[in-house]
């Protein structure tokens, strides 16, 4: 069998090699994980119950958080995205991996599966928290559904993001850098309070922010309050613009690896 | 198909203006073990990574088991063994669970990947800590597992670079006699190494690597015959006494140690030198606790040779 046909082959076997060996270090770390998914949880409860209701926002407060929590858990999880891949460039992982005769894009793809898979888990625990504590969907459950794909797709534009950030620059000074520049960035959108009662350059600036252009359409979705018709296509172009210009630079980037 | 399996020739590898291979040639023939020695920086690092296709050459010809490594990488892949400068291991995974996942990359199947993570575990007296998270193991445990991860479908050629670097005495031993059982069964191994006994102990031969070019090129015994040959070692009972000996002893070019009251010279003709040597110190009254013939160790082979070649520079 010639080269390549071999090694494509093996294609869909490698990715899956590579997903369950995620799954199998969340096995064995099952306190990581539950902090992982406890975070955006204390989040919502602290801006929720302690900081209390945000600037301009009309309507129940909760109504209006949840879904920006749920955005902005999407775009924290670039960060664990960089953390993950930094760490495997950094341990000679990688390096072990592109000497076998595996499929070396697996190891990408193995990222990327096994990083939808947590973020899929993080907007269920997130949302089950939500309903307990009496928030509701008051959209259809086509709505629903159609808002979680936007949070996803979301998720996945900030995946990319983040394996490109760890191949440019993978270092654990950088990974620092990035865990802190996430929440000025994470901040400066429509998660917490309404872009209309900010100073105006501040809140045209926190408008165009893709994080909050995706937060707006769930709100529409969902039916809560600071939703906007509209919105929808610019939660689904951002990403994909931005998908459009971090997936070729990171496919790149790690096939320069070798260089 | 030839005899050879790594043929370097004129391998470069540049990082701005820093040459890490300056032009590089070397051969390996089948089923022998070949030390690559060199200090820190020398390119021992990059060529096992060019060779192990982690890193495209600049220039020149490297195959590796008949095999190109740039144009035919997958190939190579399919036939070498990695153990890197540093562990390369998932830490948080057990033993088993690591050599398993390999196992699986190499597309042995998931039976027969379970059964060689329980063989090769048994193999390297890993059975016990299978289960262990890799975080939980000592170093010597560590770089068993990390050799242990390069041998899952039994290599044709094995690269180790480094591999008892940060050991303490009883690790290196463990991985020496590793590395021996291994060459028994037939597989090429390139090893790496700082230490001059680790390349006089396991390679066949040795190629002395300085500034990303091969200075000497040898088995061990021709690398210290290069470097002039034996020499003859006295020590003296009375570090006192040193000065006579080097005025009155038949040697020229001796070189004194006080610390270890030696003295020690280069001989050409070896049993004359030592009866002569014998004979003066009895006839001088001079009390010498040790007489001993010697060929040259390799570390002054090593320091013979990189400091000449930074002299050429
Ligand atoms: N990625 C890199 N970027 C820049 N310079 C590099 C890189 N890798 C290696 N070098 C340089 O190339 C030279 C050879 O490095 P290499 O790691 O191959 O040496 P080595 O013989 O393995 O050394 P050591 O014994 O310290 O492991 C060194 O001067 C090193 O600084
Ligand atoms: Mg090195």
């Amino acid at each position: 069998m010639s080269d390549s046909a071999h090694a494509t082959s093996y294609a869909l076997t490698d990715s899956w090699t590579m997903t369950r060996r995620e799954l199998a270090r969340w096995a064995r770390q099952p306190v990581a994980v539950a902090v992982n998914l406890a975070f955006p949880v204390m989040m919502l409860l602290m801006f929720g119950y302690l900081v209390g209701g945000g600037r301009g926002v009309s309507g129940d407060y909760l109504d209006y958080l949840i879904p920006g929590m749920l955005a902005l858990t999407m775009a924290f999880g670039l960060e664990g995205t960089m953390v993950a891949v930094t760490r495997d460039l950094e341990r000679g992982v990688v390096d072990r991996f592109r000497s076998l005769p595996m499929t070396n894009g697996a190891i990408l793809v193995g990222r990327s599966a096994a990083d939808m898979l947590q973020s899929v888990l993080g907007l269920a625990v997130l949302l089950a928290v939500g309903y307990a504590l009496g928030w509701r969907a008051h959209g259809s459950a086509g709505a629903f559904l159609g808002a979680v794909g936007l949070l996803l797709l979301f998720r996945f534009a900030m995946l990319w993001v983040g394996i490109h950030l760890a191949l440019v620059a993978g270092k654990p000074e950088m990974v620092q850098a990035v865990q802190i520049l996430v929440w000025p960035v994470g901040f400066l959108s429509n998660a917490f309070a309404a872009p209309e009662a900010m100073p105006g350059w501040l809140g045209t600036l926190v408008q165009w922010n893709p994080m909050s252009q995706t937060a707006t359409a769930v709100r529409d979705l969902f039916g809560s309050p600071g939703g906007e018709s509209g919105h929808v296509g610019a939660a689904v172009v951002w990403p994909l613009v931005i998908l459009a210009v971090f997936f070729p630079l990171a496919v790149r980037r790690f096939a320069r690896l070798s260089r | 198909m030839t005899d050879a399996a790594i043929t370097v020739e004129g391998a470069r590898k540049r990082y701005g203006d820093k040459h890490a291979l300056d032009g590089l040639d070397l051969t390996v023939a089948r089923g022998t073990v070949h030390g690559v020695l060199g200090p820190n920086g020398a390119g021992k690092t990059t060529l096992v990574r060019v060779l192990s296709t982690l890193l495209r050459p600049d220039a020149g010809r490297v195959e590796v088991a008949g095999h190109d490594v740039v144009t035919r990488a997958y190939d190579v892949r399919r036939r070498i063994g990695l153990l890197g400068q540093h562990a390369a291991l998932d830490e948080e995974l057990g033993g088993r669970q690591n050599l398993e996942m390999f196992g699986r990359l190499h597309h042995l199947g998931a039976r027969r990947a379970r059964a060689r993570a329980d063989e090769l575990l048994a193999r390297f007296g890993l059975a016990d800590t299978g289960r262990k998270p890799v975080s939980a193991y000592s170093g010597g445990m560590r770089r068993r597992l990390d050799l242990a991860a390069s041998l899952i479908t039994e290599p044709e050629v094995l690269f180790l670079d480094e591999p008892t670097t940060g050991l303490d005495p009883r690790g290196r031993a463990e991985v020496w006699s590793s590395v021996r059982t291994l060459v028994g069964g037939g597989t090429t191994v390139l090893l790496t190494t700082q230490y001059l006994e680790e390349a006089d102990q396991l390679a066949d031969r040795i190629s002395v690597v300085d500034a990303g070019r091969v200075v000497a090129d040898g088995t061990a015994d021709e690398l210290k015959a290069a470097t002039g040959g034996d020499r003859v070692d006295v020590v003296l009972r009375d570090a006192g006494q040193l000065g006579a000996a080097l005025a009155l002893l038949p040697l020229t070019g001796a070189r004194v140690d006080a610390d270890r009251r030696l003295l020690s010279a280069p001989v050409t003709d070896r049993m004359a030198a030592l009866s002569g040597v014998v004979r003066a110190l009895e006839e001088a009254g001079l009390e010498a606790e040790d007489v001993a013939l010697r060929r040259p160790t390799l570390d002054e082979v090593f320091l013979h040779l990189t400091d000449r070649a930074e002299e050429a520079v």
